[in-house]
């Protein structure tokens, strides 16, 4: 586990403990940039330190946000008539009846798409390369089109979420303040996972599963795990992405496959995929490139971010952590070591 | 060292579509010694290490290990039970460095839940990877990426990988396959003191006779598919058909 | 579902309208997955933009027709177009990601999928069109089977075109040299052939008909820039299901998913038609996994 290194991460707590009240106008932007960076180091889990390139890592947000709204929603009405009634009903909550149903609905949301995730690990794992990105990039499209005719669940007119029972502001501090607990909270938690045999177990199946199997190691063991650790936070970001925005759909909002679903993949690129550092770097960039230049590019900002992907896959594929390490690699320990000296 | 088999395949035949690779092949590896397996190209050792490690289902015979019937099991079941194969082609995590291509490398045998979480480099494991990396002679490169190694070293890495793994058998692709000839004697060391000081069985493919004949107690030879001979080295070198079938061809 | 299934049994003459249906747009689907076939067969790219072109050329073929051109003419004008269009994407993009592992060309071709669907949805807005052939509709079976003759027309031409390119694949030097190429590029490379040019042709050459397929899908269905990916996804479906190399599994895929889909849509609704097609490619994806588990071989 990396150590507490207060040139590194005492700026980046700073500043994620200080943005809403220095730049109060901003709060949800910078919100959403801590759900960027959990996007990216969920993504780099299985694409970059195991080598499975998800392309449908998307679904487990929307799994997670659906499953967080049922729970809120199901703590003080039925469902289905909650839904049907389309935002027509506005049920009040109370304080208490919100918060449990909050707290209740991130910890289904999480479990339950870590559940989904270990569910569906036998339906594609025995897919490798191409067939797997392709399968898990199906698996989003499916559930984004399935949800739309699921009526229970509002169909394609989608859930307002529950109201939050107090100010617009307390709304936006609380919720800025879950997701960067939550980024924080993945980061420390990869972080750990790297340090331990798990994170050797998966960057060895990144390399070379078949010789992994060769020698032992439970495989399908650890891509289920990984997968689950994936869908796990995934869903948390989705529980709280859909209580930010207050409405939910499936196709915009809650599997957006072609925006935040290929987001991830680019930012994770980006930064470097397969390091630690290199997806949050990445999010940070192509977040703050986003929001400052969105607005100038007239409508054609989707193009561009298309342009910047095949830029980023055909030219510079390793990342900028990638290309730091092999420019400077004894700075990452990359060094010839005579015995005499180790001693 | 005994004679009591570790490996035991009797009769099995292989067959790809209509090629036969392996025909009725019958042998045994006796514990803690070194065996050989010989034979033109194509004449079927790989895909006989290959049936032996669950690469592929085999259509008749019955593969034991230690008296288990292994035949129907999987790749990594087999691993874990303490049969190890090294591969032609050289394989290994050709991203990540020598330590960690080491520490991944630990048995995995009696592996539970929390053991995946445990943290990666403990102190005993270390100054194991250490020794064996020394023992190879990689000591000093073993910060460096793996594939960035020639493909000797890489060679040397894929052996202390395996011993790493604590196998009782340890099946080798042509080991010596590629070697810079100077090398080569330092490995044949270094396999024979595996034997002898780790008692590691091992089962050896190689085309090389000089060392092959030097380190073997006993020789397969296979061509054709078929198992054409076997016996102690001088046995198997004054066979005439292995002569015919093999040496002389040269 | 039970209602609709009830109506395919009461009238059998509905399933002769959902089986041609389905032959029809099926034979552009086989068209447009024979053009994937060729490029993940010959250079193992794996080309997730394939819709995108078969897009482009449908709005080609439909723009031309809004110009008062007969959207017929689209379909040479979109070959040529689109061959030109996919030498330049080859030239600027995959030239570079063809020695790279294959997650490199999934991602960079979907990078263009991207930006092809949204610069149409600039250039001609997000509305579904049609281009107007102006045939007529003649019914059948005492009018329980309507079919456009463009449909025909449509269909007769995807035979012919996908005889071009086979005989074309057959007999000529370009041919010869592609099919050369995707048994070994190296030893290709050694004998003379010129590869770099040799993909660049099968790349503009799968434009091509990807465009063929797509001013035919202008014609006789519909057409929108975001509807790219569908008809990527289909091509995965068919190519996976029937194996590269292999034209007449292709065919048969193609005509295949293309009924399943109309029955799809009929029986389940036709909110379920895009489901439909991403089910099948888990199913066929599953299929496989243990096809392979089946045949599982070491790789030396």
């Amino acid at each position: 586990m990396e150590k507490f290194n207060p040139k590194l991460h005492l700026p980046i707590l700073v500043f994620g403990l200080a943005a809403p009240f220095v730049v109060p106008g901003l709060t949800i932007q910078v919100a959403v940039l801590w759900v960027m960076v959990l996007f990216a180091l969920t993504w780099d889990v299985m694409g970059g330190q195991m080598g499975y390139n998800s392309l449908g890592n998307i679904f487990f947000f929307g799994a997670g946000m659906y499953i967080c709204a049922i729970v809120q929603i199901a703590f003080i009405t039925d469902v289905g008539a909650y839904t049907a009634s389309n935002g027509g009903v506005r049920i009040t909550f109370t304080h208490q009846e919100y918060f449990m149903g909050l707290i209740c609905g991130i910890i289904a949301a999480a479990i339950g798409s870590a559940l989904i995730a270990a569910a569906l690990g036998w339906t594609v794992f025995g897919l490798r390369g191409p067939y797997f990105a392709i399968g898990t990039l199906g698996i989003a499209l499916a559930a984004g089109e399935l949800m739309g005719t699921w009526e229970w669940v509002g169909g394609g007119g989608g859930i307002s979420m529950p109201v939050y029972p107090g100010s617009a502001d307390g709304k936006a501090y609380l919720f800025y303040f879950l997701c960067f607990a939550a980024a924080v909270g993945t980061y420390l938690f990869c972080s750990w996972l790297y340090s331990t045999r798990f994170g050797l177990a998966i960057n060895a199946i990144r390399d070379d599963e078949q010789k992994a199997e060769a020698m032992g190691v439970h495989t399908l063991r650890y891509k289920t795990i990984a997968w689950a650790v994936s869908a796990f936070f995934l869903g948390i970001s989705g529980a709280l992405f859909g209580n930010i925005t207050g409405f939910i759909e499936p196709l915009e909002v809650a599997f957006p496959t072609v925006t935040f679903g290929i987001f991830m993949v680019a930012m994770s690129l980006l930064g470097g995929k397969g390091t630690l550092w290199g997806p949050v770097l990445g999010a940070f960039l192509f977040h703050f490139l986003k929001e400052f230049t969105w607005t100038y590019f007239l409508g054609w900002q989707w193009v561009a971010l298309g342009v910047l992907i095949i830029v980023n896959v055909v030219f510079f594929q390793q990342g900028i952590m990638g290309w730091l390490m092999e420019k400077f690699p004894e700075k990452f320990g990359i060094v010839v070591e005579k015995k005499e000296a180790a001693e | 060292m005994t004679d009591a088999p570790v490996i035991e395949v009797t009769g099995v035949s292989k067959s790809y579509g209509g090629v036969v690779a392996n025909e009725n092949v019958s042998l045994t590896v006796p514990a803690g010694g070194i065996t050989g397996l010989i034979g033109p190209n194509g004449s079927g050792k790989t895909t006989l290490f290959n049936s032996i490690v669950g690469y592929h289902p085999i259509d008749t015979g019955s593969i034991k290990f230690k008296g288990e019937e292994i035949s129907t099991y999987r790749v990594p079941q087999i691993a874990r039970l303490g049969l190890l194969r090294t591969f032609q082609q050289t394989r290994i995590y050709s991203n990540m460095n020598c330590i960690d291509n080491m520490l991944i490398s630990i048995p995995h045998r009696r592996t539970g839940f929390r053991d995946m979480f445990k943290d990666r480099a403990d102190k005993p494991t270390l100054e194991e990877v250490d020794r064996l990396l020394d023992f190879v002679g990689l000591y000093e490169k073993r910060r460096l990426i793996s594939g960035d190694l020639s493909f000797g070293q890489q060679k040397l890495l894929e052996f202390a990988m395996a011993l790493m793994n604590k196998p009782e058998v340890l099946l080798l692709d042509e080991p010596t396959a590629g070697i810079n000839p100077t090398l080569i004697n330092g490995l044949i060391d270094r396999l024979r003191r595996a034997n002898e000081e780790l008692g590691i069985t091992l089962f050896v493919i190689e085309h090389n006779m000089r060392v092959i004949m030097n380190m073997a107690q006993t020789i397969y030879c296979l061509a054709h598919g078929q198992l054409l001979a076997h016996g102690t080295p001088d046995e198997v070198q004054n066979d005439q058909r292995v002569i015919d079938a093999y040496l002389g061809a040269h | 579902m039970w209602d609709n299934i009830a109506i395919l049994t009461a009238a059998p003459v509905f399933n002769i309208q959902l089986l041609l249906d389905g032959l029809f747009i099926g034979a552009t689907f086989a068209l447009a997955a024979y053009g994937l076939a060729l490029v993940w067969g010959v250079m193992n790219v794996k080309n997730l933009a394939q819709g995108d072109f078969v897009m482009m050329g449908g709005y080609i073929a439909w723009w031309l027709g809004t110009q008062g051109i007969h959207p017929l003419w689209g379909l040479p004008a979109s070959i040529v177009i689109m061959f030109a269009f996919g030498w330049a994407v080859y030239v600027l993009m995959i030239r570079r990601v063809i020695d790279k592992d294959m997650f490199t060309s999934l991602l960079a071709t979907f990078g263009l999928a991207i930006v092809l669907a949204q610069a149409l949805n600039l250039m001609f807005g997000p509305e579904v069109q049609t281009a107007e052939s102006d045939f007529p509709i003649r019914s059948y079976f005492d009018n329980a089977v309507t079919i456009a003759d463009i449909k025909l027309v449509a269909f007769g031409l995807c035979g012919l075109l996908a005889l071009a390119v086979v005989l074309f694949m057959k007999n000529s030097r370009m041919g010869q040299a592609i099919r050369a190429t995707a048994q070994d590029a190296r030893a290709a490379r050694v004998m003379g052939i010129d590869t770099d040019r040799v993909y660049a042709f099968t790349y503009a050459l799968n434009a091509a008909i990807c465009g063929a397929a797509g001013a035919l899908i202008s014609m006789i269905w519909v057409i929108q820039p975001f509807y790219g990916i569908s008809h990527s996804i289909r091509s995965f479906v068919i190519v996976t299901a029937a194996g590269f190399g292999n034209l007449p599994g292709v065919i048969m895929a193609g005509l295949g998913l293309g009924v399943m889909e109309q029955y799809g849509g009929f029986v389940l609704g036709a909110e379920y038609q895009q489901a439909t097609v991403v089910a099948l490619l888990l199913g066929v994806l599953v299929w496989r996994q243990i096809e392979m588990r089946r045949h599982r071989q070491v790789v030396q």
